[in-house]
């Protein structure tokens, strides 16, 4: 665990390093293939259309809607537990619906995840990225309009 | 085409433990007592088996099953993965071996003490998350129920689905359990007001959409059909096996693809209906895997129990229920009301109704289809009179 308690991805990890070093500048890049042009989330090596192993990061709007959300309720590990009941959305990007990322409403980037009243969610909201500085990576969350 | 496995194996023996939380048996002894007791239902002898057919996730390896069992030479021995979705494809392993000659009687099987609260996958992580959750699981979708309760909301959503179709699966579950002496939840009915009243898992799932916590394990015997007639159970034909990984696919967290709400059960469906003399207007009795409720209506649809986005309302007027409902699914009680052992019960329900001994027998059942986890690489097999 963490010393926050919560988990966190790996910055480090080859595949995904290029992401979490834009969300640290305050950037939205998703992987696009350079052979073919498709885009891929989560990252991966090899692009699952043309099989090019070569690939660039486009920064997108980070505009999206969100496409579904769930609100968890204990038993949860305790520093998920201590937010209770918070939110869980997945968004679709504006730029490439197809392109989901997990993700939370919340009213700003330092905001929690349980401070968005869960009863006014709905799926289709228009949201923009914001990135929420937790541990040693920015993790892209979402605020209305 | 070849021809395939058809009826070419059959499931001779069926065994068990109690199911329970927090039994005092290790996963290993649990294993080799289901293990056992198979054998001897199907009037075997241990040294008689020699292929073992067992899931990744299984604590007990197959030396030490084959040490503790008493087993002789064991010719053919493979694992599969992916937890929930594994249970109709470790027997169909079986069966392949089997039917390819690599051995002449197969067991497959599942233990588990999920009881236990640190045999919850979920609750071992570490600080830094792997692999494709770190997409999830720092944003706080930690657990399975989480997991598919987003697939469930978006279902709701674009279907108009309600949480009544998942209390119908619910409730049809139980009724089938409080029948079943040997189910967890025999004497635990629940009313439509109890489900509309419980607490909030992961919204919109509530305390009943989710399968049990047991400690238990059961196991099947496998061997060729020429074989199985004189033998002293009636045979359990495996008519068609099939696993999936659709294309694009992801575990558990299955949305990023083109559209999520077609799960694994698809793939599956296509191959195992191609390989079976039977349509799915042929099957009277199903046993669908239900970790989680809306896994039902997905799976209705996959394996063309009805068209996408009905599956909801195929629920309703008792439709899941034993003895007049459409579809009697998941007799035994299911993941949900019986006990979970990661769908293997699943498997022993569908021998049993094939054979004509479940406490909530379909009358004369042809077949009946088992299926594995909706929401993970899977696997489902047709079971045959």
């Amino acid at each position: 665990m963490s010393e926050t308690g919560f988990l966190l991805p790996d910055p480090e990890d080859p595949d995904n390093a290029p992401f979490w070093a834009a969300t640290a500048r305050g950037e939205l890049r998703v992987q696009r293939c350079i052979g073919c042009g498709r885009r891929r989330m989560p990252p991966r090596p090899m692009c699952p259309g043309c099989r090019s192993l070569e690939h660039d990061w486009e920064k997108l709007s980070g505009r999206a809607t969100i496409w579904s959300f769930v609100v968890p309720h204990p038993p949860l590990l305790p520093a998920y537990a201590e937010l209770a009941p918070y939110n869980v959305i997945i968004v679709a990007l504006d730029e490439d619906p197809t392109i989901r990322l997990v993700g939370n409403l919340v009213a700003s980037a330092d905001g929690s995840i349980g401070e968005i009243d869960s009863e006014t969610i709905q799926i289709g909201e228009a949201v923009r990225v914001v990135f929420s500085p937790l541990g040693d990576v920015h993790l892209p969350r979402w605020v209305r309009g | 085409m070849v021809a395939g496995l058809r009826d070419g194996t059959a499931i001779v023996g069926i065994g068990q433990t109690r199911f329970a939380k927090g039994l005092e048996d290790t996963e290993l002894s649990l294993a080799c007592q289901a293990i056992s007791a198979a054998i001897d239902d199907a009037g075997l002898e241990p040294g008689e088996i020699d292929g073992l057919s067992m899931f990744s996730m299984e604590e007990g390896r197959e030396v030490e099953i084959a040490r503790n069992v008493g087993l002789g030479d064991v010719t053919y021995f493979s694992e599969v993965g992916y937890g929930g979705g594994a249970a109709c494809g470790v027997v169909g392993h079986a069966a392949m071996a089997v039917a390819t000659g690599q051995c002449r009687a197969a067991v497959a099987w599942r233990a588990r003490k999920r009881a236990a609260k640190a045999s919850r996958p979920w609750s071992q992580v570490s600080q830094r998350i792997q692999g494709h959750w770190q997409w999830s699981r720092p944003f706080g979708l930690l657990r399975p129920v989480d997991e598919i309760a987003m697939l469930a909301r978006r279902y709701m959503h674009e279907f108009g689905s309600s949480r009544d179709h998942l209390a119908n699966v619910a409730l049809a579950f139980r009724r089938h359990a409080n029948r079943n002496p040997n189910a967890t939840m025999r004497d635990k009915p629940l009313t439509r007001e109890q489900y509309m009243a419980a607490r909030w898992i992961s919204e919109p799932l509530c305390l009943f959409d989710n399968c049990l916590e047991t400690d238990g394990a059961l196991a099947v015997v496998i061997v060729a059909a020429d074989r199985a007639k004189d033998l002293r159970q009636p045979p359990a034909y495996i008519h068609a096996f099939s696993q999936s990984i659709p294309a694009q696919h992801q575990v558990m967290t299955n949305y990023f693809c083109e559209d999520p709400l077609v799960g694994p059960s698809y793939a599956c469906a296509r191959l195992l209906w191609e390989r079976s003399d039977f349509k799915p207007a042929d099957v009277p009795v199903a046993q669908l895997y239900d970790a989680f409720s809306p896994l039902i209506p997905l799976s209705l649809e996959g394996y063309g129990f009805c068209a996408r986005g009905e599956g909801g309302s195929f629920t309703e007027d008792g439709a899941l229920e034993w003895p007049h409902g459409r579809l009697p699914t998941n007799t035994s009680g299911g993941g949900m009301s019986e006990a979970y052992v990661h769908g293997f019960n699943l498997v022993l329900e569908g021998v049993r109704q094939v054979r004509g001994t479940s406490t909530s027998q379909v009358e004369g059942a042809s077949c009946c289809l088992v299926t594995s986890g909706e929401g993970v690489p899977t696997s489902a097999v047709l079971l045959r009179r």
